[in-house]
């Protein structure tokens, strides 16, 4: 087993931090405290490639391991959890999707416009009465002729209103299995700007304030029959298997968050200066730094490994929810206890690490919530 | 068309300049970067090939490390890479390092050559100009802007309060300054690519038309008589003077020595 990092992973570490410090972090909090969409950021990725790192070439990507990925949206976390999110949610959770289950005529029409950047991607499962319970959908599609008919609505949607391409999961009809009337669900490909396709409310949120995060209306909305993805019936094991996806990459935006809060939690230590001496020189600071460094290596070796999961095997579900699970996990510690070392101006907006650990929190929540993730593993052991 | 470009490996001084104890540089406790000027010499080679296409080579003597930046310089897009690295030819000034990039470039097919002003480190400005007069083609050095005309480059030399519009025919040489353009960012792709692309490395034998006694340290007329670290020991002449005072005052200094 060898954890060095190969030299080409290595110079594509370096490429992420030098743009993360250079084009992300100067607008990071400008861009939480007057919550805009980094628009121009996003477009700066486009052109550096970044919106399409583990798409393969041949589909006009990068043709990179989904490591190198995690590496990205690691280090874009680690001055901006907005702009990590922004890359995460479009590559795991559109480009994904449509690579593992579209048409050949699908992906021709969609991935090199996504993985170049000239198109962004979203994905709408969340509905108000169907979060964690995915299953309880709503929102459904009627097929009538040529189209699929969408009616329904669904929140909390990342990227919203800034993608043009959303993958969207809705019933199709009632099925009997094993004896029991179950929802089937289906999955689709919706492009903005279809008739009956709207925009409802943008939230207000507590943390990734620049990241838009919108409710999508669909009111008789109608879509070419051919815009189904993968089979009719077979949407929530889409959506599932690409939820899996998405947790490695929402674990590396929460490593990002607690490396970015270590950074530069360490450099304030050394900086601040009480009782004559620098914070540093305390022991209780000392052995806080080391439990928050302690804490960061693991959930890394977990999200790695995790990426490394999804390059070799096809089933992966376990690892990408024990590394979201814990990296969320020290995603929070490690800005709580950022914030306490910082004291008083750890609480003050003009301080990074405030924002960090507000970003921390959403890392519990969306892609599954950590108790989602508990239930995947214990599921996964009492089989 | 056809571009070389020249580049340097130099020590990244954002960390501080380290020494070794006889007062040369410890290059190898500090992190390595291509040396802006090259960089911004690779960017204007780049944009070249993106609007008239061109094949871009990039060309650097230096130990089997300098291996980095040339497949940092492939992934922000050059085609090929050579890197020219021999025992004999350690230890090079000026004059042997142009010298040896010479005697590699005649093996070469080019039309332009692009080299940065002058190298961070040595900042001697010398080897652009020394190449194009081992290969006896034009050069025009200082460069801020580039653009073609048929066989021909248009380019603006820049100069102390203006700049010159020069032209010159094809195959010539061009020194570029950083401030000539942003240099791109590597792409993740590029990056996996160069790792996939062999690296040409040439030695002592490869060169064409060198001379030996031209070559390393022993073909270096320059001999270094002490490197050290600038040290700022005076504390400076502070005065307290109120605003008409201190405005005479500096006024006065400015004179004497001579500034104004």
């Amino acid at each position: 087993m060898d954890f060095t990092l190969s030299n080409k992973h290595l110079m594509a570490q370096s490429l992420f931090r030098d743009f993360a410090e250079t084009e992300v972090k100067p607008l990071a909090q400008e861009i939480d405290e007057l919550e805009i969409f980094p628009e121009e950021t996003v477009k700066k990725m486009a052109k550096a490639g970044f919106l399409g790192i583990p798409v393969p070439k041949e589909y006009g990507g990068q043709g990179c391991d989904p490591l190198t990925y995690v590496m990205c949206v690691e280090e874009l976390s680690k001055v901006c959890g907005t702009t990590g999110v922004v890359v995460s949610a479009h590559t795991s959770l559109c480009i994904d999707p449509i690579l593992n289950y579209g048409t050949e005529e699908q992906k021709q029409k969609y991935i090199p416009q996504l993985a170049c950047g000239e198109w962004l991607g979203a994905f709408g499962l969340t509905e108000p009465g169907a979060g964690t319970d995915a299953q309880g959908q709503q929102t459904k599609a009627v097929l009538d002729g040529d189209s699929w008919v969408i009616n329904g609505s669904k929140c909390f949607i990342t990227n919203g209103k800034y993608a043009d391409v959303y993958i969207v999961i809705a019933v199709t009809g009632i099925v009997e299995k094993r004896g029991r009337k179950q929802k089937e669900i289906s999955a689709f490909i919706v492009e903005k700007g279809t008739p009956g396709f709207s925009f409802g409310t943008k939230e207000k949120k507590m943390g990734i304030r620049g990241s838009a995060t919108y409710e999508l209306i669909f009111t008789d909305c109608r879509i070419p029959k051919a815009n189904i993805l993968g089979r009719q019936g077979n949407g929530f094991s889409i959506a599932m298997h690409t939820l899996d996806g998405g947790r490695i990459g929402i674990a590396a935006q929460a490593l990002g968050i607690a490396g970015g809060a270590l950074e530069r939690t360490v450099a304030y230590t050394k900086e601040r200066v009480q009782f004559g001496r620098s914070i540093a020189q305390f022991q209780n600071t000392q052995f806080q730094l080391a439990d928050m460094a302690a804490e960061v290596e693991a959930a890394k070796l977990l999200v790695y490994k995790a990426a490394m999961a999804k390059t070799t095997q096809k089933v992966y579900s376990v690892e990408a929810a024990v590394a979201k699970l814990y990296a969320a996990q020290v995603a929070m510690n490690v800005t709580t206890k950022a914030v306490q070392l910082h004291g008083g101006y750890g609480y003050i907006r003009e301080y990074e690490i405030e924002r960090m650990m507000r970003d921390a929190k959403i890392t519990e929540i969306y892609e599954g919530t950590s108790e989602v993730q508990r239930m995947v593993i214990a599921g996964n052991l009492l089989k | 068309m056809k571009i070389v470009v020249c580049i340097k490996q130099v020590p990244d001084t954002h960390g501080g300049v380290k020494f070794n104890p006889d007062g040369t540089l410890d290059r190898g406790a500090m992190l390595a970067i291509i040396n802006p000027d090259d960089k911004a010499g690779l960017e204007a080679a780049l944009r070249l090939k993106d609007e008239y296409g061109a094949e871009v080579t990039v060309l650097t003597m230096g130990l089997p490390k300098a291996d980095d930046v040339l497949r940092e310089a492939m992934a922000m897009g050059a085609d090929k890479s050579i890197l020219v690295t021999d025992r004999v030819l350690g230890g090079a000034d000026t004059w042997a390092t142009s010298t040896t990039l010479a005697g590699a470039i005649r093996n070469l097919e080019y039309d332009l050559i692009i080299t940065g002003r002058q190298a961070i480190d040595g900042d001697t400005a010398q080897v652009g100009p020394q190449i194009s007069e081992h290969l006896n083609i034009p050069v025009i050095s200082y460069a801020q802007d580039i653009k073609m005309d048929g066989d021909s480059v248009i380019v603006q030399r820049q100069f102390d309060d203006c700049y010159h519009v020069l032209r010159a025919k094809m195959p010539c040489l061009i020194t570029a300054l950083s401030e000539l353009n942003v240099p791109r960012y590597m792409t993740p792709g590029g990056i996996f690519d160069a790792y996939d692309t062999e690296v040409t490395v040439w030695g002592r034998a490869d060169l064409k038309d060198v001379d030996d006694a031209n070559l390393g340290l022993k073909g270096s007329p320059t001999k270094i008589a002490k490197a050290s670290d600038k040290v700022r020991n005076a504390k400076g002449d502070i005065q307290k003077l109120d605003t008409a005072g201190a405005v005479t005052y500096l006024m006065e200094k400015l004179t004497e020595k001579h500034i104004i």
